[in-house]
């Protein structure tokens, strides 16, 4: 994993210096909340409904212990003893003082984290695969590419003052795992004669728009990677629109001026800016691959798991849903549930945090993920050490049997903490978990991915949601519309509406009426949700979800 | 033709804490959207905010939120007014935290 040399350290250090005067001079008067609001959003921090709102930057996902156990710190010692884990690979704090964040972000800063650029219109957090480096499926580890990019996006000039906000993800899968489709930019290894390079794909979204990205090149040589994503940007600086807050993202810039002419004009200014690389970022590559050499893997028998698997239902259940294949044979990939029924779907507490920090000190080699479905990963397990795992996470509430299922649901803070919501999404969240592990169901449904937005912007990721759920004001009540058929992988899709919303105390009830279509029509148990709606279509759920409509028609 | 007025009360957020505050007919801050100032007039209103905006060193965001009178005082007519006055519904936090403390 990447650590800081000297100069990042000094470079955040002064950073966060700069940023607790300011602080200092908003409290004493010297700037106006006008003056300071774009410095403080530049530093992450948000001022939402209750209180503000500090967002911490997870690079590529990636967690050593320390900097988990100083997640917990901040959690305990600034806020309320928990933190969010976010869609987009963040971890925010709902309840810091304004006072405190200076020294929460010298916290972080000790352990090489930080909040820059995870707000405002600029190049946020990049997002990588929670599988990187350890999924069987994978070309090559895409988070040494992650890292130079976020070297190179820090505090870049040219791309401080964006149209709007810029969202990069990058996988090294051909199956995706980190939405590359629904991002401004998104970064697929592919291999073209034995060497790696990448499919860029640009102008993906959710939001007001959502879109698909469509591909820009098919195929990058990665030694030009940073110099083309240069000219994308450059491009987008000179075509995207300011005057228009909702036609300002990349997507529109491409639908609007057509993927043909974006792609001209890139590739006029991918010449232009390749020649003023001079192999710099290269050399910088060959390091920071170094800090990701992969650990060297234990060979041990896996008795101890195989005997747990035989004679522990629960043991089972758990590494039947939450394992992953890892790319040894005698290892996997572990996702540990941060849903457990009824809880928000990605708050840990700091305790929480702590144990597993231990576990991935301990039995993980000392590696963290976080997914952008909200939960916390070790990426790599020898098989012997699971049901001592299993047993450490059952003791703190993190054991839950979900990972893929019904109650392992993406939901965005809502109108219960952000300031731009329009309805809940947690309770929606914490109820339709509650709600099918008392039918006992879970397992019987099978995969399934529900998410849930609070409002139009999809932090919550709806439209790629098996099933998706939007959640707005009409007229002063809280309503929720459904989507369904959206996919966040490879096969990207976006999810379409059912018809008519339903207020708060419909919603469980709409969803299980779904469910219950889903399980008549499916023709077999494996046939999952995703696979019956693409065979059936809509209708039968519509029929389910509005029956006096149907018999009115009739 | 434009919608007739409906009563209001300034509130923001204050810079320090973060938390929810309203505007009192002494020109002070209080927690408690009860004991903020109702505005019924439209261009008191205004003129209310203003005075209000004249604290934004120490206040931030303030703006004119629909609500009613009640029995002990102003209520929101919004569920948005009625979270920011007593906090998120997953945790016991904000707001209704500080009441049950009392």
């Amino acid at each position: 994993m990447y650590k800081y040399n000297q100069f990042d350290t000094a470079f955040l250090a002064e950073r966060n210096a700069q940023f607790r005067a300011q602080v200092e001079r908003r409290i004493d008067g010297s700037l106006t909340e006008d003056e300071f609001k774009p410095l403080r959003l530049m530093n992450g921090l948000y001022l939402q409904l209750h209180a503000y709102m500090l967002r911490v930057a997870i690079p590529y996902g990636t967690l050593n212990p320390d900097q988990m156990r100083t997640l917990a710190l901040l959690a305990q010692k600034w806020d309320k003893g928990y933190g969010h884990f976010t869609t987009r690979q963040n971890i925010q704090y709902n309840w810091p003082k304004l006072k405190d964040v200076p020294d929460m972000l010298d916290a972080l800063g000790q352990v090489g984290l930080h909040a820059i650029q995870t707000s405002g219109n600029t190049i946020r957090n990049v997002t990588s695969d929670h599988f990187a480096g350890a999924a069987a499926d994978e070309i090559k580890d895409p988070r040494p590419i992650a890292e130079l990019i976020r070297q190179w996006s820090t505090d870049h000039p040219e791309f401080q003052f964006l149209g709007r906000k810029f969202k990069i993800a990058i996988t090294g899968s051909p199956n995706d795992r980190a939405v590359t489709k629904a991002h401004d930019v998104g970064l697929r290894m592919v291999e073209k004669d034995g060497e790696a390079g990448f499919e860029v794909i640009v102008g993906g979204g959710l939001g007001r728009t959502p879109m698909v990205g469509k591909v820009l090149r098919d195929f990058l040589p990665q030694a030009d990677l940073l110099p083309y994503l240069e000219a994308v940007l450059a491009v987008y600086n000179i075509l995207g629109r300011r005057d228009n807050k909702y036609k300002a993202r990349i997507k529109i810039t491409v639908q609007e001026n057509g993927i043909d002419t974006y792609r001209e004009m890139v590739e006029e200014q991918f010449i232009q800016r390749r020649a003023e690389f001079d192999g710099t970022d290269q050399k910088l590559l060959k390091e920071i691959e170094a800090h990701f050499a992969a650990p060297e893997f234990r060979t041990d028998d896996t008795a101890a798991y195989d005997a747990a698997y035989d004679a522990d239902p629960i043991f089972r259940a758990w590494a039947d849903t939450n394992l992953a294949k890892h790319r040894k044979d005698d290892h996997a990939i572990v996702t540990i549930s941060v849903k457990a029924h009824g809880q928000t779907p990605g708050d840990a507490t700091a305790a929480q945090m702590n144990v597993m920090a231990d576990l991935a000190e301990q039995f993980a080699y000392g590696e963290l993920r976080i997914s952008h479905e909200q939960n916390v990963i070790l990426s790599h397990v020898h098989k012997s050490d699971l049901p001592a795992i299993h047993a450490k996470l059952k003791e703190a509430g993190l054991a839950t049997a979900n990972v893929g299922l019904i109650s392992d649901i993406i939901a965005c803070p809502g109108m219960d903490y952000c300031a731009l919501a329009t309805a809940r999404s947690i309770p929606v969240a914490q109820d339709i978990a509650t709600r099918f592990d008392e039918l006992k169901l879970e397992h019987e449904i099978g995969a399934l991915k529900i998410k849930i937005s609070g409002c139009i912007n999809a932090c919550g990721h709806h439209h790629v949601g098996h099933i998706g759920i939007l959640g707005l004001d009409r007229a002063g009540v809280e309503n929720y519309q459904i989507t369904l058929g959206g996919d966040g992988t490879e096969t990207a899709t976006i999810g379409t509406r059912t018809g008519p919303g339903f207020a708060y105390d419909e919603i469980i009830p709409a969803i299980e009426r779904i469910i219950t279509a889903y399980l008549e029509v499916r023709e077999t148990a494996e046939e999952t949700f995703l696979e019956t709606y693409r065979r059936v279509g809509m209708e039968p759920f519509k029929a389910a979800l509005y029956p006096d409509s149907e018999k009115k028609v009739a | 033709m434009p919608r007739p007025f409906t009563p209001k009360v300034v509130t923001a957020n204050d810079l320090l804490e973060g938390d929810v505050i309203y505007f009192t007919a002494d020109n002070t801050w209080t927690r408690e959207l009860s004991q903020a100032e109702l505005i019924t007039d439209e261009a008191e209103a205004q003129l209310r905010l203003l005075e209000a905006e004249k604290q934004n060193i120490s206040i931030v965001g303030a703006y004119l939120a629909d609500a009613k009178g009640g029995e002990n005082g102003p209520e929101p007519t919004h569920f948005r007014e009625e979270f920011r006055r007593t906090g998120p519904s997953n945790y016991s936090h904000g707001k209704q935290e500080a009441r049950s403390d009392v």
